[in-house]
């Protein structure tokens, strides 16, 4: 049922049959032909203020459902402004398609107006890229990336599209088969380790479950309780797992490594047995990787080969999809339970009791003030009113890592955080990607002074779509987490980081349009979040937290993870 | 330490790239590389010789065939393997030489290519330490001009080829959407 049509019409006809939803945008002279195929507006458009932020939308699109997210941009700039967001989406394994236009194959290499080597560029930015030239290859082109960027590991896509092959004809039929012959995922995992990896668990005296992104990319959070509730195991979440098991599930710690709780990284140091189930033994996890879980066998599941053994060498290593392998270890576990929890019993016992007295030595403990409002008061009032139900997103630095100590998630793709890349103005795009997503939930950007600046430009996208994003800035007029290592590892000697001349946020509302607050009491940060999340349209809400609180606990870089600052140095009394 | 990589890629714009960018990102130098087309013209076989840390080899291998377009990776460095190179030598050289290299070319198994009056453009392959010792005694008749190919492998052992199978299109809508 061949017919003729324009290369921008394939593509939309392509993408429709993804079943895309919507596109997160900015046009430009080569997508021409692409924007006047959407004009029938069979796909939503949302038309973002800088394409690095369009990137970011579909990513807090994808992490919030786990879809494909879209991001489109034009030729030379559109592209390159695109880069960021990809390479974020790269760390993080999350799935985007990019679709970039090129200038005429013709003009390719003559410099011309707009034109840049985004092939090349985006080439160690993407998980795959494409570049067409011939209309022929368009509609399979675009189901191949859509299938790349969502299966095995996820990972961004980018598609650069010649304005010549968006203007042309072509007969269109639909593509019936994608033909990647190098494209081998292993999915099933290993049977007989799958056995020998339930044995190790029952074997271990103290087993300790350290689970990741990967665990949400796959949808195996059911078996990853499952699997902690049977094996009775401690469990944490690294940033990119927070919400895989739920935050209130008492086998629940708290994230690990360099701002991990303190049970949570000696959980890891004296462990017998790891159990690593998609995660990538990240250096703000493993800290000094040789003093790293010494004591431990290590039991690796990623669905990416070349993940296991990178960092830490895997006593038993499973490749495969985790919702697949962990389903089948839990069948293994629970037909040995009769038999094996009676002799774990004591060991569990001690090893639980060891982890409590360690919550119990150094717990996570929120910091209060009545005269001024402490950071991490701000995230445990946040806590209180998201009940770990909402969508918070997140920008990169101390406000992220007090939002991931203190406030919970109970369910995975509730927090979006920038955690590989760690990029700065991730928050309020990420946010609005995801409640164009999920219109009728509760999404918090929790953002910094400094991100909140870089991604400005988007409170017009969430003020004219109407979305009702609560962007909650914790500003502590610093770039806080630099100036928490100058203040630690350089004497204190505050180099370009103090953010003067913050734009008075009511005023700024204001001229969006929207509602806008500042908040400076204690007394009235419970109320001013209240009033700022019942509120139906999107809110900027400035809340002026105390300047030099630092983030503790702290493992300082290069250090062992048991070699934890657990708080502020005391003054050194000089004797007399 | 030098690592001889195999790689079996398909033959298409930018896989070549993928490839090389993955060495350069890592700072790696490259010794030599040769690509062609195999008998499937489809499909490109690649010869990379890379300085690699031994214990990164493996990581390597696994990242290289985690490329979409990269149908096998393979260390050969220390599997059974041919390795071979080629040598073009271009000899400068005076009319009392002439027989004396001719000898040395034979002792070495090169052709010549080329003979004029100026010199001779001879030909070698084989082991690329014979080829070193090739070139070395060619030197010292005289100005040389030396073009090597790089590194040319061919595994021993038998590798069966994993082939992902195609992948059917489940299209979300039954209805074609030009369609409605």
């Amino acid at each position: 049922m061949a017919q003729t049509m324009s290369g921008a019409r394939i593509l939309m006809e392509c993408l429709q049959r993804e079943g895309v939803e919507v596109i997160f945008g900015y046009p430009g002279g080569v997508t021409l032909p692409l924007y006047d195929a959407m004009y029938e507006g069979e796909i939503r458009h949302i038309l973002v203020r800088h394409e690095e932020n369009a990137c970011f939308m579909a990513s807090g699109y994808a992490r919030a459902t786990g879809k494909v997210g879209v991001a489109c941009a034009t030729s030379g700039p559109g592209a390159t402004n695109l880069t960021t967001g990809l390479v974020d989406c790269m760390m993080d394994s999350i799935p985007v398609v990019a679709l970039t236009g090129q200038v005429s194959s013709k003009l390719i290499g003559s410099d011309a107006f707009q034109e840049a080597d985004t092939f090349g560029i985006t080439r160690s930015a993407t998980k795959h890229n494409y570049l067409v030239k011939d209309i022929r290859d368009l509609a399979a082109v675009i189901h191949e990336a859509f299938y790349i960027a969502s299966s095995g590991r996820p990972g961004p896509v980018l598609v650069d599209i010649t304005k010549d092959v968006l203007q042309g004809q072509a007969h269109y039929a639909p593509v019936h088969a994608i033909h990647l012959p190098g494209y081998k995922l292993v999915t099933e995992g290993h049977a007989g380790q799958i056995r020998r990896a339930a044995q190790m668990m029952w074997e271990a005296s103290r087993p300790f479950v350290y689970a990741g992104g990967g665990i949400i990319a796959s949808g195996a959070h059911e078996e990853l309780r499952e699997l902690v509730e049977t094996l009775d195991a401690p469990a944490v979440l690294t940033l990119m797992g927070l919400g895989a098991l739920p935050a209130e599930h008492p086998n629940f710690i708290s994230m690990p490594g360099m701002h991990g709780s303190y049970a949570a990284n000696m959980g890891m140091y004296e462990c017998d047995l790891l159990i690593a189930l998609g995660v990538r033994f990240d250096d703000r996890v493993t800290g000094r990787l040789a003093s790293f879980a010494p004591h431990a066998k290590v039991i690796h599941v990623d669905i990416d080969p070349a993940e296991i053994g990178k960092n830490r060498a895997a006593d038993l290593p499973i490749v495969g999809d985790a919702k697949k392998v962990l389903s089948r270890i839990v069948k293994s576990l629970k037909e040995a339970a009769p038999q094996m929890r009676p002799l774990r019993e004591q060991d569990r016992r001690e090893w639980w009791q060891q982890i409590r007295a360690w919550k119990e030595e150094h717990p996570l403990k929120p910091v209060f003030s009545a005269d001024e409002i402490k950071p991490q008061h701000l995230m445990v009032e946040i806590d209180r009113l998201c009940g770990g139900d909402a969508i918070v997103s997140v920008d990169v630095g101390q406000h992220q890592m007090w939002a991931a100590q203190f406030i919970r998630f109970n369910r995975p793709r509730t927090w979006l955080s920038s955690s590989g890349l760690g990029s700065m103005g991730f928050g309020l795009p990420a946010a609005i990607g995801a409640q164009v997503a999920h219109p009728d939930a509760l999404v918090v950007a929790v953002v910094g002074d400094g991100g909140f600046q870089m991604a400005m430009p988007e409170i017009s996208t969430m003020a004219n779509q109407g979305l009702p994003v609560k962007v909650v800035i914790m500003n502590n007029g610093y770039l806080g987490m630099v100036r928490q290592w100058q203040d630690l590892f350089y004497q204190n000697r505050l180099s370009a980081v103090q953010i003067e001349a913050f734009p008075n946020i009511e005023k700024l509302a204001d001229a969006y349009g929207i509602k806008g607050r500042i908040v400076d009491k204690p007394a009235e940060l419970r109320s001013a979040l209240e009033d700022a999340f019942r509120h139906p349209g999107p809110v900027l809400l400035d809340v002026r937290v105390s300047p030099f609180e630092n983030v503790y606990p702290m493992v300082p870089a290069g250090a062992a993870i048991n070699e934890m600052v657990l708080a502020p140095p005391k003054p050194v009394e000089v004797p007399a | 330490m030098l690592m001889t990589i195999s790689l079996l890629m398909e033959n298409k714009p930018g896989a070549l790239m993928r490839v090389t960018g993955l060495l350069s990102q890592r700072g790696y130098n490259i010794e030599s590389l040769t690509v062609s087309r195999t008998l499937d013209p489809t499909l490109s076989r690649m010869t990379i010789c890379v300085d690699v840390e031994p214990r990164l080899r493996p990581l390597l291998i696994k990242q290289m065939n985690r490329l979409v377009n990269v149908l096998q990776a393979h260390d050969l460095t220390e599997a059974p393997a041919v390795i071979r190179e080629m040598v073009l030598v271009h000899v400068r050289v005076s009319q009392e030489n002439r027989t004396a290299i001719l000898k040395e070319a034979e002792i070495f198994g090169a052709r010549v290519v080329d003979s004029s009056v100026g010199g001779f453009a001879l030909e070698a392959s084989g082991d690329p330490e014979k080829l070193e010792e090739f070139i070395a005694v060619m030197q010292t008749y005289g100005e040389i001009e030396v073009t090597r190919s790089g590194l040319v492998a061919v595994s021993l052992e038998p590798r069966k080829l994993k082939l992902a199978p195609p992948i059917p299109k489940a299209h979300s809508e039954s209805e074609p959407a030009h369609t409605r």
